[in-house]
Protein backbone atom coordinates (compact mmCIF):
# COMPACT_ATOMS: atom_id res chain seq x y z
CA UNK A 1 0.00 0.00 0.00
CA UNK A 2 1.36 3.51 -0.87
CA UNK A 3 0.48 6.47 1.03
CA UNK A 4 0.00 9.66 -1.05
CA UNK A 5 2.70 12.14 -0.69
CA UNK A 6 1.73 14.38 1.51
CA UNK A 7 0.34 11.69 4.29
CA UNK A 8 3.82 9.95 3.97
CA UNK A 9 5.53 13.53 4.50
CA UNK A 10 3.47 14.57 7.28
CA UNK A 11 4.10 10.81 8.86
CA UNK A 12 7.90 11.06 8.65
CA UNK A 13 8.05 14.50 10.18
CA UNK A 14 5.63 13.46 13.22
CA UNK A 15 7.82 10.59 13.70
CA UNK A 16 11.10 12.83 13.90
CA UNK A 17 9.59 15.36 16.30
CA UNK A 18 8.15 12.19 18.27
CA UNK A 19 12.02 11.11 18.40
CA UNK A 20 13.20 14.45 19.33
CA UNK A 21 10.57 15.12 21.65
CA UNK A 22 11.60 11.53 23.52
CA UNK A 23 15.34 12.34 23.79
CA UNK A 24 14.57 15.90 25.08
CA UNK A 25 12.23 14.57 27.57
CA UNK A 26 14.69 12.45 29.13
CA UNK A 27 17.85 14.68 29.05
CA UNK A 28 15.42 17.40 30.87
CA UNK A 29 13.75 14.93 33.00
CA UNK A 30 17.73 13.51 34.42
CA UNK A 31 19.02 17.22 34.93
CA UNK A 32 15.75 18.13 36.51
CA UNK A 33 15.70 15.13 38.99
CA UNK A 34 19.60 15.86 39.76
CA UNK A 35 19.09 19.35 39.97
CA UNK A 36 16.22 18.85 42.26
CA UNK A 37 18.19 16.61 44.20
CA UNK A 38 20.77 17.74 44.69
CA UNK A 39 20.18 21.59 45.30
CA UNK A 40 20.10 21.53 48.69
CA UNK A 41 23.13 20.41 48.85
CA UNK A 42 25.44 22.33 47.37
CA UNK A 43 27.36 25.66 49.09
CA UNK A 44 30.57 27.24 49.19
CA UNK A 45 30.89 24.32 51.72
CA UNK A 46 30.27 21.94 49.95
CA UNK A 47 32.99 22.31 46.67
CA UNK A 48 35.63 24.05 49.32
CA UNK A 49 35.92 21.57 52.28
CA UNK A 50 37.14 18.42 52.33
CA UNK A 51 34.95 15.22 53.14
CA UNK A 52 34.33 14.68 57.16
CA UNK A 53 32.81 12.02 59.37
CA UNK A 54 33.38 9.20 57.11
CA UNK A 55 32.61 11.68 54.31
CA UNK A 56 28.69 11.77 55.65
CA UNK A 57 29.11 15.40 55.91
CA UNK A 58 32.06 18.26 54.65
CA UNK A 59 32.00 18.65 51.38
CA UNK A 60 33.53 16.98 48.26
CA UNK A 61 36.62 19.57 47.69
CA UNK A 62 39.56 16.74 46.95
CA UNK A 63 37.09 14.85 44.54
CA UNK A 64 36.67 18.14 42.36
CA UNK A 65 40.10 19.11 42.50
CA UNK A 66 41.34 15.42 41.03
CA UNK A 67 38.32 15.40 38.66
CA UNK A 68 39.48 18.76 37.40
CA UNK A 69 43.26 17.51 37.39
CA UNK A 70 42.18 14.40 35.13
CA UNK A 71 40.42 16.44 32.90
CA UNK A 72 43.20 18.48 31.86
CA UNK A 73 46.05 15.96 32.54
CA UNK A 74 43.69 13.74 29.94
CA UNK A 75 43.37 15.89 27.53
CA UNK A 76 46.73 16.86 27.67
CA UNK A 77 47.79 13.52 26.38
CA UNK A 78 44.92 13.17 24.40
CA UNK A 79 44.46 16.00 22.26
CA UNK A 80 47.95 16.47 20.83
CA UNK A 81 48.05 12.55 20.14
CA UNK A 82 44.53 12.38 18.56
CA UNK A 83 44.81 15.10 16.07
CA UNK A 84 48.64 14.27 14.94
CA UNK A 85 47.34 11.01 14.35
CA UNK A 86 44.17 12.10 12.48
CA UNK A 87 46.80 14.90 10.18
CA UNK A 88 48.70 11.33 9.25
CA UNK A 89 46.21 9.18 8.35
CA UNK A 90 44.09 12.23 6.47
CA UNK A 91 47.10 13.94 5.02
CA UNK A 92 49.80 12.18 4.58
CA UNK A 93 49.17 8.01 4.69
CA UNK A 94 48.25 6.64 1.22
CA UNK A 95 45.12 4.89 1.21
CA UNK A 96 46.04 1.09 1.21
CA UNK A 97 45.71 -1.98 3.58
CA UNK A 98 48.12 -0.85 5.97
CA UNK A 99 45.73 2.47 6.83
CA UNK A 100 42.98 0.16 6.53
CA UNK A 101 44.03 -1.61 8.65
CA UNK A 102 45.03 1.30 11.38
CA UNK A 103 41.28 2.72 11.09
CA UNK A 104 40.01 -0.71 11.58
CA UNK A 105 42.17 -0.38 14.63
CA UNK A 106 41.55 2.55 15.80
CA UNK A 107 37.15 1.93 15.41
CA UNK A 108 37.31 -1.11 17.56
CA UNK A 109 39.46 0.92 20.12
CA UNK A 110 36.77 3.09 20.18
CA UNK A 111 34.23 0.51 21.01
CA UNK A 112 36.35 -1.16 23.63
CA UNK A 113 34.85 -1.31 26.95
CA UNK A 114 36.33 1.06 29.68
CA UNK A 115 37.18 -1.84 32.06
CA UNK A 116 39.60 -3.53 29.71
CA UNK A 117 41.07 0.04 29.32
CA UNK A 118 41.67 -0.19 33.13
CA UNK A 119 42.98 -3.14 33.17
CA UNK A 120 45.55 -2.08 29.83
CA UNK A 121 46.09 0.72 32.44
CA UNK A 122 47.23 -1.08 35.04
CA UNK A 123 49.25 -3.61 33.61
CA UNK A 124 50.99 -1.01 31.75
CA UNK A 125 51.16 2.32 33.14
CA UNK A 126 51.17 1.27 37.12
CA UNK A 127 52.48 -1.85 37.43
CA UNK A 128 55.20 -2.06 34.26
CA UNK A 129 55.97 1.80 33.92
CA UNK A 130 56.00 1.86 37.63
CA UNK A 131 53.44 5.27 37.84
CA UNK A 132 51.71 3.23 40.57
CA UNK A 133 48.03 3.97 41.59
CA UNK A 134 48.36 7.72 40.31
CA UNK A 135 47.07 10.43 38.58
CA UNK A 136 49.38 10.00 36.20
CA UNK A 137 48.74 6.24 34.98
CA UNK A 138 44.66 7.61 35.56
CA UNK A 139 45.36 10.17 32.63
CA UNK A 140 47.51 8.09 30.77
CA UNK A 141 44.45 5.28 30.81
CA UNK A 142 42.32 7.76 29.88
CA UNK A 143 44.11 9.60 27.24
CA UNK A 144 44.15 5.81 25.70
CA UNK A 145 40.45 5.51 25.98
CA UNK A 146 39.64 8.58 24.20
CA UNK A 147 42.29 9.17 21.42
CA UNK A 148 40.04 6.93 19.16
CA UNK A 149 37.00 9.26 19.45
CA UNK A 150 39.37 12.33 18.84
CA UNK A 151 41.57 10.70 15.77
CA UNK A 152 38.03 9.83 14.04
CA UNK A 153 36.16 13.47 14.82
CA UNK A 154 40.04 14.90 13.41
CA UNK A 155 39.71 12.97 10.52
CA UNK A 156 36.12 13.83 9.60
CA UNK A 157 36.77 17.13 10.67
CA UNK A 158 40.00 17.25 8.00
CA UNK A 159 37.87 15.39 5.22
CA UNK A 160 35.73 18.18 5.22
CA UNK A 161 38.50 20.67 3.80
CA UNK A 162 37.96 21.21 0.95
CA UNK A 163 40.43 19.87 -1.36
CA UNK A 164 40.66 23.14 -3.70
CA UNK A 165 42.48 24.54 -0.18
CA UNK A 166 45.58 22.25 0.24
CA UNK A 167 46.05 22.15 -4.26
CA UNK A 168 45.99 26.89 -3.80
CA UNK A 169 48.61 26.45 -0.96
CA UNK A 170 50.84 23.80 -2.57
CA UNK A 171 50.53 25.47 -5.90
CA UNK A 172 51.98 29.02 -3.83
CA UNK A 173 55.11 27.05 -3.56
CA UNK A 174 53.93 26.06 -0.17
CA UNK A 175 55.14 22.86 1.49
CA UNK A 176 52.42 20.30 2.55
CA UNK A 177 53.39 20.67 6.04
CA UNK A 178 52.87 25.11 6.16
CA UNK A 179 49.96 23.87 4.20
CA UNK A 180 48.37 21.77 7.10
CA UNK A 181 49.48 24.09 9.27
CA UNK A 182 48.30 27.66 8.24
CA UNK A 183 45.08 26.68 6.03
CA UNK A 184 44.30 23.10 6.48
CA UNK A 185 44.00 22.90 10.24
CA UNK A 186 42.45 25.89 11.32
CA UNK A 187 39.95 25.11 8.65
CA UNK A 188 39.23 21.70 10.51
CA UNK A 189 39.77 23.29 14.44
CA UNK A 190 35.75 23.98 14.84
CA UNK A 191 34.95 20.28 13.46
CA UNK A 192 37.98 18.69 15.90
CA UNK A 193 36.69 20.51 18.69
CA UNK A 194 33.67 18.09 18.65
CA UNK A 195 35.55 15.50 19.01
CA UNK A 196 37.02 16.95 22.14
CA UNK A 197 33.73 17.89 23.76
CA UNK A 198 32.30 14.44 23.53
CA UNK A 199 35.62 13.25 24.64
CA UNK A 200 35.39 15.71 28.27
CA UNK A 201 32.43 13.95 29.35
CA UNK A 202 33.79 11.05 28.83
CA UNK A 203 36.84 11.47 30.61
CA UNK A 204 34.89 13.12 33.69
CA UNK A 205 32.74 10.48 34.12
CA UNK A 206 34.30 7.07 33.68
CA UNK A 207 34.99 5.08 36.40
CA UNK A 208 35.96 1.85 36.13
CA UNK A 209 39.62 2.98 34.65
CA UNK A 210 40.17 4.98 36.96
CA UNK A 211 39.25 2.47 39.84
CA UNK A 212 42.07 0.25 38.73
CA UNK A 213 45.10 2.76 37.59
CA UNK A 214 45.19 5.89 40.75
CA UNK A 215 41.54 6.94 42.09
CA UNK A 216 41.24 6.71 46.31
CA UNK A 217 38.27 5.57 48.00
CA UNK A 218 38.95 8.54 50.46
CA UNK A 219 42.03 10.91 50.55
CA UNK A 220 41.59 14.23 52.12
CA UNK A 221 43.90 16.51 50.27
CA UNK A 222 44.90 17.48 46.92
CA UNK A 223 47.30 15.47 44.87
CA UNK A 224 50.33 17.34 45.09
CA UNK A 225 52.64 15.65 42.45
CA UNK A 226 51.35 13.82 39.34
CA UNK A 227 52.64 10.21 41.19
CA UNK A 228 50.06 10.90 43.85
CA UNK A 229 46.73 8.85 44.48
CA UNK A 230 43.29 11.09 43.66
CA UNK A 231 39.91 11.34 44.74
CA UNK A 232 37.60 11.69 41.40
CA UNK A 233 33.66 13.18 41.27
CA UNK A 234 32.57 9.78 39.90
CA UNK A 235 33.92 7.35 42.00
CA UNK A 236 33.17 9.11 44.98
CA UNK A 237 29.55 9.12 43.57
CA UNK A 238 29.66 5.20 43.15
CA UNK A 239 31.47 5.15 46.94
CA UNK A 240 29.04 6.73 48.42
CA UNK A 241 26.31 5.52 46.81
CA UNK A 242 27.27 1.69 47.41
CA UNK A 243 29.25 1.07 50.01
CA UNK A 244 29.50 3.89 52.61
CA UNK A 245 28.54 3.85 56.16
CA UNK A 246 25.35 5.50 55.79
CA UNK A 247 23.93 5.75 52.40
CA UNK A 248 20.23 6.88 53.18
CA UNK A 249 21.85 9.57 54.93
CA UNK A 250 24.18 10.94 52.34
CA UNK A 251 21.74 10.87 49.81
CA UNK A 252 21.79 14.58 49.28
CA UNK A 253 25.78 14.40 49.30
CA UNK A 254 25.01 12.23 46.49
CA UNK A 255 22.89 14.34 44.70
CA UNK A 256 25.17 17.26 44.68
CA UNK A 257 27.96 15.26 43.91
CA UNK A 258 25.98 14.64 40.31
CA UNK A 259 25.08 17.74 39.72
CA UNK A 260 28.91 18.96 40.69
CA UNK A 261 30.34 16.74 37.88
CA UNK A 262 27.41 18.01 35.46
CA UNK A 263 28.36 21.16 35.91
CA UNK A 264 31.73 20.59 35.33
CA UNK A 265 31.05 18.68 32.14
CA UNK A 266 28.54 21.34 31.15
CA UNK A 267 31.44 23.84 31.87
CA UNK A 268 34.00 22.38 30.38
CA UNK A 269 32.31 21.58 26.84
CA UNK A 270 31.03 25.60 27.02
CA UNK A 271 34.79 26.19 27.29
CA UNK A 272 35.10 23.92 24.02
CA UNK A 273 32.18 25.54 22.31
CA UNK A 274 33.49 29.19 22.34
CA UNK A 275 36.98 27.85 21.23
CA UNK A 276 35.25 26.38 18.50
CA UNK A 277 33.00 29.90 18.02
CA UNK A 278 36.10 31.94 17.78
CA UNK A 279 37.74 29.56 15.49
CA UNK A 280 34.34 29.75 13.41
CA UNK A 281 34.10 33.12 12.75
CA UNK A 282 37.87 33.45 12.00
CA UNK A 283 36.82 31.01 9.12
CA UNK A 284 34.06 33.74 8.20
CA UNK A 285 31.57 31.30 8.01
CA UNK B 1 67.16 29.65 -26.62
CA UNK B 2 65.20 31.08 -29.79
CA UNK B 3 63.17 29.65 -32.31
CA UNK B 4 62.14 32.03 -34.93
CA UNK B 5 63.11 34.16 -33.37
CA UNK B 6 60.52 34.10 -30.57
CA UNK B 7 62.48 33.48 -27.15
CA UNK B 8 61.01 30.65 -25.20
CA UNK B 9 61.08 29.42 -21.22
CA UNK B 10 58.93 26.70 -21.57
CA UNK B 11 60.66 24.00 -23.55
CA UNK B 12 58.20 20.01 -23.82
CA UNK B 13 60.45 17.45 -25.13
CA UNK B 14 58.42 13.88 -25.91
CA UNK B 15 56.35 14.10 -22.75
CA UNK B 16 54.33 11.50 -21.92
CA UNK B 17 51.88 10.89 -19.20
CA UNK B 18 49.69 8.07 -17.66
CA UNK B 19 47.01 7.94 -15.00
CA UNK B 20 47.46 4.19 -14.26
CA UNK B 21 46.94 2.40 -17.68
CA UNK B 22 45.52 5.31 -19.40
CA UNK B 23 48.06 6.94 -21.33
CA UNK B 24 46.79 10.79 -20.94
CA UNK B 25 49.72 12.36 -23.10
CA UNK B 26 51.47 11.18 -25.88
CA UNK B 27 54.57 12.67 -27.37
CA UNK B 28 53.91 16.26 -26.74
CA UNK B 29 56.64 18.54 -27.73
CA UNK B 30 55.72 22.23 -27.66
CA UNK B 31 58.36 25.60 -27.05
CA UNK B 32 55.80 28.06 -24.90
CA UNK B 33 57.49 31.61 -26.30
CA UNK B 34 58.02 33.73 -22.98
CA UNK B 35 55.96 36.83 -22.19
CA UNK B 36 52.77 36.16 -24.45
CA UNK B 37 49.64 34.21 -23.96
CA UNK B 38 49.64 30.70 -25.05
CA UNK B 39 46.37 29.24 -25.19
CA UNK B 40 45.27 25.08 -24.88
CA UNK B 41 42.05 24.26 -26.53
CA UNK B 42 40.45 21.04 -27.10
CA UNK B 43 37.33 18.90 -26.51
CA UNK B 44 36.64 17.75 -22.89
CA UNK B 45 39.32 15.27 -21.51
CA UNK B 46 41.76 15.93 -24.17
CA UNK B 47 44.40 15.98 -21.72
CA UNK B 48 44.67 20.32 -21.95
CA UNK B 49 44.68 20.33 -18.05
CA UNK B 50 46.55 17.42 -17.81
CA UNK B 51 49.23 18.90 -20.02
CA UNK B 52 48.98 22.56 -17.56
CA UNK B 53 49.52 20.56 -14.59
CA UNK B 54 52.73 19.14 -16.06
CA UNK B 55 54.11 22.39 -15.88
CA UNK B 56 53.86 22.79 -12.14
CA UNK B 57 54.39 19.04 -11.49
CA UNK B 58 50.75 19.29 -9.96
CA UNK B 59 50.18 15.99 -10.87
CA UNK B 60 52.98 14.68 -8.75
CA UNK B 61 49.65 14.31 -5.95
CA UNK B 62 47.63 12.07 -7.93
CA UNK B 63 49.07 8.77 -7.20
CA UNK B 64 48.75 6.87 -9.84
CA UNK B 65 50.42 9.45 -12.23
CA UNK B 66 53.50 8.17 -14.15
CA UNK B 67 55.42 10.83 -16.39
CA UNK B 68 58.52 10.38 -19.16
CA UNK B 69 59.65 13.14 -20.93
CA UNK B 70 61.27 16.24 -20.17
CA UNK B 71 59.80 19.66 -19.33
CA UNK B 72 62.12 22.53 -19.30
CA UNK B 73 61.80 25.62 -17.28
CA UNK B 74 64.36 28.02 -18.29
CA UNK B 75 66.38 25.15 -19.49
CA UNK B 76 66.06 23.35 -16.46
CA UNK B 77 64.71 19.81 -16.43
CA UNK B 78 61.86 20.39 -13.69
CA UNK B 79 61.10 16.34 -13.95
CA UNK B 80 65.33 15.90 -12.86
CA UNK B 81 65.39 13.79 -9.33
CA UNK B 82 67.50 17.36 -7.23
CA UNK B 83 64.43 19.64 -8.61
CA UNK B 84 62.78 21.65 -5.33
CA UNK B 85 59.19 21.33 -6.28
CA UNK B 86 58.69 23.72 -3.85
CA UNK B 87 60.82 26.62 -5.25
CA UNK B 88 59.52 25.39 -8.80
CA UNK B 89 55.96 26.57 -7.91
CA UNK B 90 56.93 30.02 -6.37
CA UNK B 91 58.30 30.29 -10.14
CA UNK B 92 55.36 28.75 -11.86
CA UNK B 93 51.94 30.25 -10.49
CA UNK B 94 48.38 28.42 -11.36
CA UNK B 95 44.79 29.99 -11.07
CA UNK B 96 42.08 27.18 -11.23
CA UNK B 97 39.09 26.98 -12.73
CA UNK B 98 36.92 27.53 -9.54
CA UNK B 99 37.77 30.89 -7.47
CA UNK B 100 39.42 28.93 -4.63
CA UNK B 101 40.42 31.98 -1.81
CA UNK B 102 41.31 30.41 1.23
CA UNK B 103 38.41 31.21 4.31
CA UNK B 104 40.71 34.34 5.62
CA UNK B 105 40.93 37.84 5.10
CA UNK B 106 41.20 39.41 1.29
CA UNK B 107 44.51 40.73 2.80
CA UNK B 108 45.64 37.63 4.13
CA UNK B 109 45.23 35.75 1.22
CA UNK B 110 47.10 37.52 -0.74
CA UNK B 111 50.13 38.10 2.29
CA UNK B 112 50.32 33.97 2.98
CA UNK B 113 52.38 33.06 0.54
CA UNK B 114 55.16 36.54 0.95
CA UNK B 115 54.82 35.70 4.67
CA UNK B 116 55.67 32.01 4.53
CA UNK B 117 58.44 32.60 2.46
CA UNK B 118 59.67 34.22 4.41
CA UNK B 119 59.08 38.24 3.34
CA UNK B 120 59.44 40.93 6.24
CA UNK B 121 56.31 42.64 7.21
CA UNK B 122 56.73 45.66 5.19
CA UNK B 123 57.77 43.72 2.50
CA UNK B 124 54.59 41.46 2.82
CA UNK B 125 52.30 44.62 2.94
CA UNK B 126 54.21 46.31 -0.19
CA UNK B 127 53.65 43.21 -2.34
CA UNK B 128 50.32 42.63 -1.03
CA UNK B 129 49.17 46.50 -2.18
CA UNK B 130 51.60 45.82 -5.77
CA UNK B 131 49.70 42.67 -6.29
CA UNK B 132 45.97 44.34 -5.80
CA UNK B 133 47.11 46.80 -8.28
CA UNK B 134 48.56 44.21 -10.78
CA UNK B 135 45.42 42.29 -10.51
CA UNK B 136 43.00 45.31 -10.67
CA UNK B 137 41.56 44.52 -7.83
CA UNK B 138 42.58 47.46 -5.71
CA UNK B 139 39.92 49.84 -6.89
CA UNK B 140 37.09 47.60 -4.84
CA UNK B 141 38.54 46.14 -2.10
CA UNK B 142 40.65 49.10 -1.05
CA UNK B 143 38.54 50.15 1.98
CA UNK B 144 37.83 46.74 3.25
CA UNK B 145 40.95 44.32 3.38
CA UNK B 146 39.90 43.25 6.52
CA UNK B 147 36.68 41.92 5.14
CA UNK B 148 35.94 38.25 4.56
CA UNK B 149 37.16 36.64 1.10
CA UNK B 150 34.26 34.77 0.58
CA UNK B 151 32.41 38.51 0.79
CA UNK B 152 33.83 39.09 -2.79
CA UNK B 153 31.88 38.29 -6.16
CA UNK B 154 33.05 35.46 -7.98
CA UNK B 155 34.77 37.40 -10.11
CA UNK B 156 36.44 39.11 -7.65
CA UNK B 157 37.23 35.86 -5.77
CA UNK B 158 39.12 35.05 -9.29
CA UNK B 159 41.19 38.30 -9.35
CA UNK B 160 41.78 37.81 -5.20
CA UNK B 161 43.51 34.57 -6.49
CA UNK B 162 45.29 35.52 -9.43
CA UNK B 163 46.68 38.29 -6.78
CA UNK B 164 47.51 35.94 -5.06
CA UNK B 165 50.12 33.71 -6.89
CA UNK B 166 51.28 37.22 -8.33
CA UNK B 167 52.43 38.58 -4.98
CA UNK B 168 54.65 35.22 -5.06
CA UNK B 169 56.87 36.77 -7.56
CA UNK B 170 56.29 33.69 -10.44
CA UNK B 171 58.19 34.31 -13.86
CA UNK B 172 54.69 31.98 -15.33
CA UNK B 173 50.75 32.23 -15.06
CA UNK B 174 48.80 28.84 -15.45
CA UNK B 175 45.29 29.62 -15.60
CA UNK B 176 43.16 26.23 -16.01
CA UNK B 177 39.80 27.53 -17.28
CA UNK B 178 39.73 30.65 -15.46
CA UNK B 179 36.57 32.14 -16.12
CA UNK B 180 34.56 28.77 -16.78
CA UNK B 181 32.74 29.75 -13.31
CA UNK B 182 32.22 33.87 -14.01
CA UNK B 183 29.75 35.78 -15.70
CA UNK B 184 30.61 37.55 -18.85
CA UNK B 185 31.34 41.17 -17.45
CA UNK B 186 33.73 39.20 -15.10
CA UNK B 187 35.35 37.29 -17.62
CA UNK B 188 36.06 40.62 -19.67
CA UNK B 189 37.66 41.61 -16.99
CA UNK B 190 39.63 38.73 -16.47
CA UNK B 191 40.52 38.81 -20.37
CA UNK B 192 41.76 42.67 -20.19
CA UNK B 193 43.94 41.30 -17.18
CA UNK B 194 45.31 38.32 -18.69
CA UNK B 195 46.42 40.75 -21.71
CA UNK B 196 47.89 43.16 -19.28
CA UNK B 197 50.01 41.07 -17.35
CA UNK B 198 51.91 38.86 -20.83
CA UNK B 199 53.95 42.08 -20.63
CA UNK B 200 55.66 40.83 -17.41
CA UNK B 201 54.78 37.07 -17.49
CA UNK B 202 54.55 33.82 -19.52
CA UNK B 203 51.10 32.85 -19.55
CA UNK B 204 49.72 29.56 -20.07
CA UNK B 205 46.17 29.12 -20.47
CA UNK B 206 43.24 26.21 -20.61
CA UNK B 207 40.39 27.30 -22.08
CA UNK B 208 37.02 26.02 -23.66
CA UNK B 209 36.32 29.52 -24.93
CA UNK B 210 36.91 29.63 -28.27
CA UNK B 211 36.20 33.24 -28.69
CA UNK B 212 38.74 33.81 -25.51
CA UNK B 213 41.37 31.70 -26.93
CA UNK B 214 41.36 33.65 -30.43
CA UNK B 215 40.94 37.39 -28.11
CA UNK B 216 43.57 36.92 -25.59
CA UNK B 217 46.32 34.53 -27.21
CA UNK B 218 48.91 35.30 -29.39
CA UNK B 219 50.10 31.05 -29.92
CA UNK B 220 47.33 28.04 -29.46
CA UNK B 221 47.50 24.16 -29.24
CA UNK B 222 44.87 21.97 -30.09
CA UNK B 223 44.73 19.06 -27.90
CA UNK B 224 43.07 15.82 -28.98
CA UNK B 225 42.75 12.37 -27.19
CA UNK B 226 46.06 12.96 -25.44
CA UNK B 227 47.96 14.24 -28.62
CA UNK B 228 48.95 17.59 -29.31
CA UNK B 229 47.64 18.24 -32.96
CA UNK B 230 48.40 21.49 -34.11
CA UNK B 231 50.43 24.61 -32.36
CA UNK B 232 51.22 27.95 -34.03
CA UNK B 233 49.93 31.67 -33.98
CA UNK B 234 46.82 31.62 -32.90
CA UNK B 235 46.20 33.75 -36.51
CA UNK B 236 46.88 30.73 -38.44
CA UNK B 237 44.89 28.12 -36.31
CA UNK B 238 42.13 29.52 -36.22
CA UNK B 239 42.28 31.19 -39.85
CA UNK B 240 43.90 28.74 -41.73
CA UNK B 241 44.49 25.17 -39.69
CA UNK B 242 46.46 22.72 -41.20
CA UNK B 243 44.83 19.97 -40.12
CA UNK B 244 41.53 18.75 -40.62
CA UNK B 245 40.42 17.50 -36.89
CA UNK B 246 41.72 21.17 -35.48
CA UNK B 247 39.19 22.95 -38.46
CA UNK B 248 36.55 20.67 -37.26
CA UNK B 249 36.92 21.78 -33.62
CA UNK B 250 37.26 25.37 -34.17
CA UNK B 251 34.12 25.40 -36.60
CA UNK B 252 31.96 23.74 -34.46
CA UNK B 253 31.68 20.72 -35.42
CA UNK B 254 32.42 18.82 -32.80
CA UNK B 255 33.39 19.31 -29.53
Amino acid sequence: MFLRPKTSEKLAFATLRLSMALVLAFVSIIVIYITVNGYSALSLDFITQMPMKRMTQGGIYPAIMGSLMLIGLSMAFAIPLGILSAIYLNEYSTPGRASWAIEMAINNLAGTPSVVFGLFGLALFVKYFGFGASLLSASLTLALLIVPVIIRASKEALMTVPQEYREASLALGVTKWQTTRKVILPAAIPGMMTGIILSIGRVAGETAPILLTGAAYFLPRIPDSVFSQFMALPYHLFVLATSGTSIAQTRPIQYGTALILLLIVVMMNSIAVLIRRHYRNKLNR
Amino acid sequence: MSKNEINTNINIKDLNLWYGEKHALKDISLDIPEKSVTALIGPSGCGKSTFLRCLNRMNDLVKSCRIEGEVLVDDENIYEKDVDVVDLRKKVGMVFQKPNPFPMSIYDNIAYGPKIHGCSKSETNERVHKALNDAALMGEVQDRLGDPAFSLSGGQQQRLCIARALAVKPEILLFDEPCSALDPISTSKIEDLILELKKDYTIVIVTHNMQQAARISDHTAFFLLGELIEFGRTKHIFEDPQVKSTEDYITGRFG
